[in-house]
């Protein structure tokens, strides 16, 4: 019998501590993945603005405000980027050996830094709304709305922050593990309702954007935000994906961080 | 006095390759056991499954008396571990990473960054406390690395290649703070590739070839195992080196360069025997030298190849 005994919340604390440190010293990657949300919002919101508005029913219809629920999306799923090549670079330092020869809570390794991205991913939305409000952005979501936003976009930043790191953990070198999330980053955002309704799409198009993850919770966030009407249940089906992302993104990248050792 | 490492029959294989075939050793508490052999012998498998890194194929193992199958949180407690490949965090600075050990280690705020001092100064390393391992030459990484690795105070330490890649003075550093950490009771466990490191520092050496053992003693026990002790003495005429052959029968003549190799064990008596014999001859010796076999003989004797400095002696030839 084991006569050690754990400590997780310290040893995930001390990981957290680490990787905000890391963040830190070494800004380039989050400060990087902020830029995508952001040229989005400005190719889309601003140059393309008029056409889209135009296009998608003109008048007193405001695009921005219809593109923001999906630029949020975007700024967590490029903010992934960062945790993914993280963890890729650091498994393959001498460090993260030294780790798992310690005896400390084994999953708090991932977890810091799955925590430390969360944070750094919640701060660059907060950015990104705050640009927003400035070119024009005007939600009429009830401070009961607000708390549902912010608890939805935590959940979402967790699910797919667990899934980068999975994947970052897979990935033999740090520009695959850049690779292996862009789909995360482009395929998922543009077939989805973060730019056009799904009326407007090509019938094979519409079937995807209807069943991926992103609509319904792009739908629940822009019901919240704007006031659009959802359908019943996207709110549930949006926490539900996020749920069903998480669990698997935490196993998959638990599983392949104990690889090989003894238990 | 009982084992702090007890290993019978470890078997790793990567696929078709068998790494590691059947390795049975004993290390005592409180000594150096070094694991001997040229790269690729698997002495650094063997290191990732005694300090839980990877799982064996086969074997039986206790470290710290833990069974290392069944218990390794308790073994990862007891051991501490300095790989071939700097386990520093090169964004954090020297202080840093050993504060993250002690937080690790629970330790406690206060006492934690205590002992981070400590270890910054009994390793050199207090004036580059504040500045970002990644900066460190080599000598400095692997010093802080092994500090790390102190910083829990573990009973067994295991140190895959300390030296390589080190200039001969940190080398000898690092020799000393090994030699430290043994007079405080600490096991070591310790693998080389250099010959001359395993003679210095251990109390028991195992030769690993090709993932088996081929000879396991004292580094006195292993001399003894090849022949080849000799007192080697160099003349300057012609007629002296004749001379003393006629002396000295049993001696082997290289005439060419006007060598005699006399057979001998390099004990007092032995050499005092000799030297009278040189001295009653009234022979004009111009040098000598008394050869006791090292463990490069030892090597090549058990493993049939030379080891690389031994090659690299004959390549020059």
């Amino acid at each position: 019998m084991s006569t050690t005994v754990s400590h997780p919340v310290s040893d995930i604390a001390t990981m957290l501590r680490r990787n905000l440190r890391h963040a830190q010293r070494y800004p380039g990657v989050s400060l990087g993945t902020l830029g995508m949300p952001v040229v989005m919002l400005l190719l889309f919101g601003v140059v393309f603005g008029k056409t889209f508005k135009a296009g998608l029913g003109g008048g007193d219809f405001n695009y921005i405000d219809y593109l923001i629920p999906g630029i949020l999306l975007i700024t967590v799923t490029s903010g992934t980027m960062g945790p993914a090549i993280a963890v890729c670079t650091d498994m393959a330092e001498g460090i993260v050996a030294r780790f798992r020869t310690m005896s400390m809570f084994r999953p708090a390794v991932l977890t810091g830094a799955v925590l430390g991205s969360v944070l750094q991913i919640l701060t660059s939305l907060a950015l990104v709304l705050g640009f927003a409000l400035l070119i024009g952005f005007r939600p009429n979501a009830s401070f009961g709305d607000w708390l549902l936003v912010v608890g939805l976009l935590v959940a979402l930043t967790v699910a797919f922050t667990w899934l980068a790191v999975a994947l970052g953990l897979v990935s033999k070198t740090p520009e695959g593990a850049s690779n292996i999330v862009l789909p995360l980053n482009l395929l998922f955002p543009f077939l989805s309702t973060t730019f056009i309704p799904l009326e407007a799409m090509p019938k094979g198009i519409r079937w995807f954007a209807e069943y991926q993850p992103f609509t319904p919770i792009i739908e629940t966030l822009r019901h919240l935000l704007i006031g659009t009407p959802a359908k019943p249940g996207d709110g549930w089906v949006a926490l539900a994906w996020c749920a069903a992302i998480a669990v698997v993104g935490y196993f998959w990248a638990q599983k392949n961080y104990n690889k090989g050792t003894v238990a | 006095m009982s084992a702090a490492i007890d290993v019978r029959g470890l078997r790793k294989s990567y696929g078709p390759k068998s790494v590691l075939d059947g390795i049975d050793l004993t290390v005592a508490e409180g000594t150096i056991f070094s694991l001997l052999g040229p790269n690729g012998a698997g002495k650094t498998t063997a290191v990732q499954i005694l300090s839980t890194l990877i799982a064996a194929d086969a074997g039986e193992i206790r470290v710290a008396g833990y069974d290392l199958h069944r218990d390794p949180e308790n073994v990862r407690a007891a051991i501490g571990v300095t790989g071939q490949f700097s386990a520093v965090d090169g964004l954090m600075t020297g202080r840093e990473n050993l504060i993250l050990m002690a937080d690790l280690y629970h330790l406690g705020k206060q006492e934690g960054r205590r002992r981070a001092d400590e270890l910054l100064e009994q390793f050199e390393l207090a004036d580059a406390g504040k500045k970002l391992a990644m900066t460190y030459s080599g000598g400095m990484k692997r010093r802080l690395d092994l500090a790390m690795t102190l910083v829990g105070r573990p009973r067994i330490i295991f140190l895959d290649e300390p030296t390589t890649g080190l200039d001969p003075r940190s080398r000898h550093s690092m020799w000393a703070m090994i030699r430290d950490l043994v007079a405080g009771g600490v096991t070591v466990f310790l693998t080389t590739q250099y010959l001359d490191e395993a003679d210095e520092l251990a109390d028991r050496i195992a030769v690993l070839d090709h993932g088996r053992l081929v000879a396991e003693g004292t580094a006195e026990e292993l001399k003894r195992l090849v022949p080849g002790g000799h007192v080697r003495l160099r003349f300057t005429s012609p007629e002296e080196f004749t001379l003393a052959g006629q002396v000295l029968p049993t001696a082997v003549p290289n005439s060419e360069a006007l060598v005699l190799q006399v057979p001998s064990d390099g004990s007092v008596h032995a050499l005092r025997d000799l030297l009278a014999r040189i001295d009653d001859a009234s022979l004009a010796v111009s040098e000598l030298t008394v050869h006791t076999p090292d463990l490069d003989d030892v090597f090549f004797a058990v493993t049939g190849q030379p080891t690389a400095a031994q090659h690299e002696e004959v390549m020059t030839k």
